[in-house]
């Protein structure tokens, strides 16, 4: 009998990729993809068989190492929130070209709603994008059964496999069957230069081949198992992933249902629902990527909704609510909104560092009234809400920097930079040297709690070695502190910062001192020894 | 059969242990579970929930429906009143009733217990007052475990006595006791 334990669509995914074989998991924390790589981290089965899980620096690193191994013959995954296919694009698109030998598996976990994210971009595009196999999971049993599936079809087309996973399935729990472990694949490095250096003409040929191998994908996107149709009268549905739960979960008799698990999406099964249906209706998390390519498949005067024409809301994610309206089934009566109700936002914890920190900010910056203050990705982006209201901006991983110095260029000061250490060694080092490059007059704060603490405290890549890095980029030594950032020492933080706000040229401060999470943690496991 | 709960409270408070608990009793008891949780920014001092689903048939939705959930089950009552759309028409509220304020303009507390008791079914009680006097100040959220059992149909007080036991039987004998203890404080407390 098989044995059933009850998993995070994280878990399962990690579980799934064990039990494939998997020999190394590349990963930059992200919500809500970081269960993944930290059930990894922590299994018996990865321990013993030395399975590599180390965090890595960003979501590029993490690719390419993945294609490395991938190259020498092993299964690889690489995991990552939505927002950090941006940042590993390069790789990912071009792994495309070059292709896999051992397989490679890339889970995306896209964040509709927005829940602990600053968009809801649509992996499946990039998937569309580089031209591969796409595979959506609608539960967590299809988790764990789908990363074996996915690690053979890498192989079998020998190209990256996309697994798109969305906030309510990475972190929602339900009973997993799992099967028996399969062993790793042996060391077997590619000898096929031509496919892997990727000059033009190598290129040419690898891209055309590329092309030519998607009537295959099609075809096993028709035969999937994971793509199931089943035919009834009047409206067709296709419900693609977690959508699927949705749908169901609603039903009403009698319509024709398509679940669509695998892409390129299925034409073929699409015109047969289309035949047998007056209409379309297509149920998906995230942007209308399926709605617009069933819309181009149909023509225009076949009827299609979705997302698109407002059947269901443009943003936001799925639910079952939403989902009843767009059947026009009726709601249940509700009970109103309770009156005694305020907003409780997050914030950052009492005796947090970064606390001082914008407390020091905020002695200092009301004398200078031009000054802006450009944030960054992490706990401390809360400090552009009240009581510290503090920050001007937040972008993207490692945008503080690079834009304050862009604002410097055009004359903005003084020019502040906010950010973490685990956002600086991901993707602040190349924006500092540019800084560094150009002497522009920026000052920055490099926060360091000595962890990725707002994913819940996974290692940083650069603890340590901040002010050798910034040293080894340039920064001056007489334009580098390191303070720590207390109440008792804001007389000391608040002068240096002045000091190097005069400054006409890259300072950087750096309050250093242990996330109050982690150091409750590590007295807790002591306590428990 | 099913029971759909709706988990509610502020970062930090230990509503994801109580799901444990459940998740595990009814696992024990064959049942069909899903449980969607939030993690990440959302637990540093703001409002958590979690939706929890119990059935003996498959359950496909992650979250529960609006107007579905058989009970809300919160460690703070303005927590609980933040998902009444959710309450089904003859749904249960069972909450800690002393408020946790960490934001400026947290409403007034007696027009709040106020609009809390105007609901039809509702249990409220000082846990962390209770888990202090029985000396078991950390199981604050097995009194409101036991408090709930009287609205759990799916699964019989008996059932979570035995998830508490073993959640906690690796953190050792006196802890499982301690949970114990809190659990019965909660269910006898309101018969």
């Amino acid at each position: 009998m098989l044995q059933k334990r009850l998993l995070l669509g994280d878990e399962a995914v990690a579980l799934g990729a064990l039990h494939a074989g998997l020999s190394g998991v590349y990963a930059y924390p992200g919500t809500p993809s970081t269960e993944i790589t930290e059930y990894i981290q922590q299994d018996p089965l990865a321990r013993e068989r030395g399975v590599r899980s180390r965090w890595c620096t960003n979501e590029k690193t993490a690719m390419e190492a993945a294609l490395g191994m991938s190259y020498a013959g092993k299964r690889a995954l690489v995991c990552m929130k939505h927002v950090g296919m941006n940042v590993c694009a390069d790789a990912f698109v071009n792994a495309a070209v070059t292709g896999v030998k051992g397989g490679l598996v890339v889970v995306a976990a896209d964040d509709p709603s927005m829940h602990s994210s600053q968009n809801e971009q649509d992996s499946r595009f990039y998937g569309q994008f580089a031209l591969v196999p796409i595979l959506e999971p609608s539960d967590q049993q299809e988790c764990y059964d789908m990363m074996s599936d996915a690690f053979r079809l890498s192989e079998e087309v020998r190209l990256p496999v996309l697994l798109r996973l969305v906030t309510r399935l990475s972190h929602s729990r339900a009973a997993v069957a799992a099967g028996t472990p399969q062993p790793e694949n042996p060391l077997a490095p590619d000898g096929e230069r031509t496919r892997w250096v990727l000059l033009p003409g190598n290129a040419k040929r690898q891209y055309a081949a590329l092309v030519e191998r998607q009537p295959d994908l099609l075809r096993r996107s028709e035969n999937s198992r994971h793509n199931r149709l089943t035919t009834g009268r009047g409206l067709g549905v296709i419900a693609c992933g977690i959508a699927y739960n949705y749908v169901r979960e609603v039903l009403p008799e009698g319509v024709s249902l398509l679940k669509v698990s695998q892409y390129p999406l299925p034409a073929a099964q699409i015109r047969t629902l289309a035949d047998v249906s007056d209409r379309i209706l297509v149920v998906e998390d995230g942007q209308p990527f399926v709605e617009e390519r069933v819309k181009a498949l149909l023509g225009a005067d076949y009827p299609v909704s979705g997302r698109l024409d407002g059947s269901l809301p443009r943003t936001g994610e799925l639910n079952p609510d939403n989902v009843a309206a767009a059947f026009g089934l009726p709601g249940a009566e509700l009970r109103p909104k309770a009156l005694n109700l305020a907003p409780r936002p997050p914030q950052l914890c009492q005796g947090c560092g970064h606390r001082d920190v914008y407390a020091a900010l905020n002695r200092v910056l009301p004398d200078y009234p031009d000054a802006r203050v450009f944030g960054d990705i992490g706990c401390y982006t809360l400090g552009a809400l009240p009581p510290f209201t503090a920050i001007d901006t937040c972008v993207d991983m490692g945008a503080s920097i690079t834009m304050a110095k862009g604002a410097a260029d055009a004359g903005v000061h003084p020019a502040v930079a906010v950010i973490g250490d685990s956002t600086f060694t991901h993707s602040g080092m190349t924006s500092l040297l540019d800084a560094v490059n150009d002497k522009a007059a920026i000052t920055v704060i490099l926060s360091d709690n000595l962890t990725t603490a707002m994913t819940g405290g996974q290692d940083s890549a650069g603890t340590h070695k901040y002010e050798a890095i910034c040293l080894a980029l340039g920064v001056e030594r007489e334009h580098l502190h390191v303070v720590v950032p207390l109440p008792k020492n804001m007389e000391e933080i608040t002068r240096i910062i002045r000091e190097e706000l005069e400054y006409k040229g890259v300072s950087v401060i750096i309050p250093q001192r242990e996330c109050m999470q982690t150091l409750a943690r590590k007295q807790r496991q002591k306590k428990a020894q | 059969m099913k029971t759909d709960i709706k988990l509610a409270g502020v970062g930090g408070q230990g509503i994801l242990s109580i799901a444990t608990v459940l998740g595990e009793a009814a696992t024990a008891a064959g049942l069909q579970l899903k449980q969607a949780e939030v993690h990440g920014m959302s637990q540093r001092g703001g409002d958590v929930q979690s939706d929890l689903r119990l059935s003996t048939e498959a359950i496909f939705s992650d979250q529960i429906p609006l107007g579905e959930a058989d009970l809300i089950l919160s460690m703070e009552p303005m927590e609980a009143l933040r998902y009444l759309p959710w309450l089904a028409p003859d749904g249960a509220v069972v909450t800690a009733s002393k408020p946790f304020v960490n934001i400026p303009n947290y409403p007034d507390e007696a027009a709040l217990l106020a609009e809390l008791d105007q609901l039809p079914k509702v249990t409220r009680m000082d846990i962390d007052a209770v888990a202090k006097d029985l000396a078991v100040p950390r199981s604050a959220n097995m009194v409101l475990l036991g408090m709930a059992a009287h609205h759990i149909g799916i699964l019989s007080p008996d059932e979570l006595r035995g998830a508490i036991r073993t959640v906690f039987a690796r953190k050792g004998a006196q802890v499982v006791e301690d949970n114990l203890k809190a659990f019965d404080a909660g269910y006898e407390g309101i018969q």
